[in-house]
């Protein structure tokens, strides 16, 4: 496990600079997640996101499919890589400060 | 170098060792050195000391590179991360000595120098590099032409057998066909938003030497619908032992043409009388045995294209699934726009109704072909009964009740 200072804040973070624990989220996490992924300005659209993600999040334990963040949010995939370069998992969750979706090989 | 007396023990049978290669790159590369010295840890302990899989990538791609890292960072540095690179693979596996050796040189300087060539999906594979190189071994790739494959719940790279570019049997070009379905589905490939992976395999004729049928969830297999094109008289100098069975690629001398041919065709639809072969081409399943054994004398015929099969896939539980016949035959022409079509109309159907990590095979197993081929606009064909005469049942849906009641005579 690694520790991230920014901003007078310390994260611990898994090896793919994942929060380990939601209740560590607040907005200097977002804004130092924000600069590591190249965003420029952080948007409503930007918002809806990270609270579908963190609603969905708390609701079920898991990071929801890509299908249910865009039927939700309204956002075309295309868009969501639009808003989050690194995608909505490795981008997105990360900001909203989900743990790291199982991915597979 | 670590000491690693188990591993060496690989290296002692007659075979190629993966060992002695990997001990050559680890003279000159520390994360190949400390592979190995994971590796032998691995054999030690008897369990895996890789961490569950990460996730890494570069901007814009949600796929392409997996990330792996050791739960040993402090022993053993070098594969502290050790994330592969999905290289797509050109058609077909066809590189100049060129290209690979661009592609050498750059994961020379990016990574480990580790390659598997090829990976089961398809791609070439880079094995082990850290993350603050990913982007400039992406950049370099690019600049070179060469892009990322899929990975994740994406499409993923498509692959072909060499079909016309190396067999006379290939039904339809396969290798066109996966460069175009490459193209098309690139934004599938590098944004995964399926509820699993979805693999295209085209084989240029039932012998299936990509195994599109046990390996691809989209198995696109070569057939021909005319007669298997017969030449008597190299059917005699078969049974005459001029012509040597499989182009001499068996232990025999000589061909049995009714022993090894005639009597080993699975549905029995040919007959031989010593001068003239006879097949029954309504009864021929298209299986290759009798193509493949006298290549001089048959050959598929000319009316050709593919059949498309869904659904091969390995679940733990329920054990290894074939692919399962849904279109009997496509004509197979670019730009295959009903093969895209179809593709992205199953692919729509499956993350509708799929749940996460279903795979597509497993969703029309579980929804019925009834409610598949509905889903995906398909014709259900009678060619898609598994054993004929044994289904006796075909359930209807309400419409068709309606239809009847209203006149229909016919399903057409
Ligand atoms: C007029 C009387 C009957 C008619 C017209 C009739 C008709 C049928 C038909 C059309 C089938 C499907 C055949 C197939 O699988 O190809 C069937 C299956 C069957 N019938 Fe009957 N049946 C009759 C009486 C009975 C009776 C009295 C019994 C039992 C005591 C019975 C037991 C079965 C069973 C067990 C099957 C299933 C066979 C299988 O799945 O392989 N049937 N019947
Ligand atoms: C311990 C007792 C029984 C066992 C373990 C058993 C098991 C089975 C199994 C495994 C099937 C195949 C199901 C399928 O593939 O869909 C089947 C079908 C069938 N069984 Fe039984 N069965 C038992 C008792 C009975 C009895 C007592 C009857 C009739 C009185 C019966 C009538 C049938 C019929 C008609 C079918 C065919 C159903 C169809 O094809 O749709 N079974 N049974
Ligand atoms: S699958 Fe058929 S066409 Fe393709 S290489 Fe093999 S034998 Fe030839
Ligand atoms: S291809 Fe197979 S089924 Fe057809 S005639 Fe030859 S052996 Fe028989």
């Amino acid at each position: 496990m690694a520790t991230i200072e920014y901003k007078g804040k310390t994260f611990s973070v898994d090896e793919d600079g994942f929060l380990e624990n939601l209740d560590q989220w607040c907005q200097e996490w977002v804004d130092y997640v924000k600069d590591s992924e190249g965003i420029k300005e952080l948007t409503d659209e930007h918002w809806k996101v990270i609270n579908m993600l963190q609603d969905y999040y708390k609701k079920n334990g898991i990071a929801p499919m890509v299908r249910i963040l865009s039927k939700v949010t309204g956002f075309k995939l295309k868009h969501i890589y639009e808003l989050f370069p690194s995608g909505p998992g490795k981008g997105a969750c990360k900001m909203a400060g989900l743990a790291k979706p199982t991915g597979c090989v | 170098m670590h000491k690693t007396p188990l591993l060496d023990q690989l290296e002692s049978g007659p075979w190629p060792s993966f060992i002695k290669d990997l001990k050559r790159v680890a003279a000159r590369k520390k994360p190949a050195a400390d592979l190995l010295g994971l590796l032998e840890r691995s054999y030690k302990d008897k369990i895996t000391h890789w961490k569950h899989g990460g996730i890494v990538g570069v901007l814009g791609y949600g796929s392409g590179i997996i990330g792996r890292y050791t739960d040993l960072p402090e022993e053993f540095p070098g594969v502290e991360h050790f994330h592969t690179v999905r290289v797509n693979q050109p058609s077909g596996w066809f590189y100049t000595t060129k290209a690979l050796r661009e592609l050498c040189d750059i994961w020379d300087e990016h990574g480990s120098s580790i390659l598997n060539v090829h990976g089961s999906t398809g791609d070439m594979i880079f094995l082990g590099t850290t993350t603050p190189e990913l982007e400039p071994c992406f950049a370099k790739l690019t600049a070179k032409g060469w892009d990322l494959g899929g990975s994740g719940s994406a499409m993923r790279s498509p692959s072909c057998c060499v079909g016309m570019a190396r067999c006379e049997w290939s039904c339809y070009d396969t290798m066109d066909l996966c460069y175009e379905a490459t193209q098309n589905f690139q934004f599938e490939m590098h944004r995964p938003s399926f509820p699993y992976k979805f693999k295209i395999k085209c084989s240029g004729c039932p012998n299936d030497c990509v195994a599109a049928v046990a390996r691809a969830d989209m198995s696109v297999i070569g057939v021909w619908k005319d007669d298997i094109r017969i030449d008597q008289a190299a059917v005699k100098a078969y049974a005459g032992g001029e012509l040597k069975p499989r182009g001499g690629a068996t232990p025999y001398a000589k061909l049995d043409v009714q022993a090894d041919v005639v009597a080993l065709c699975p549905t029995a639809c040919m007959a031989f009388d010593g001068k003239t072969l006879k097949i029954d081409n309504k009864n021929c399943n298209h299986c290759m045995h009798c193509i493949s054994l006298m290549p001089q004398a048959l050959r598929p015929g000319t009316e050709t294209g593919a059949t498309l099969l869904l659904g091969s896939h390995a679940p733990i539980l329920e054990g290894a699934q074939m692919s399962w016949v849904i279109v009997p035959f496509m004509e197979m022409e670019t730009p295959y726009e009903p093969f895209m079509d179809l593709v992205a109309n199953i692919t729509e159907w499956w993350s509708e109704n799929g749940k996460n990590r279903e795979r597509v095979g497993e969703l029309m197993l579980r929804l019925g072909m009834r409610a598949f081929f509905k889903g995906v606009g398909l014709e259900p064909p009678p060619q898609t009964v598994k054993t004929p005469r044994a289904n006796p049942f075909f359930f209807w849906h309400e419409e068709d009740f309606e239809a009847e009641a209203a006149g229909r005579k016919y399903i057409k």
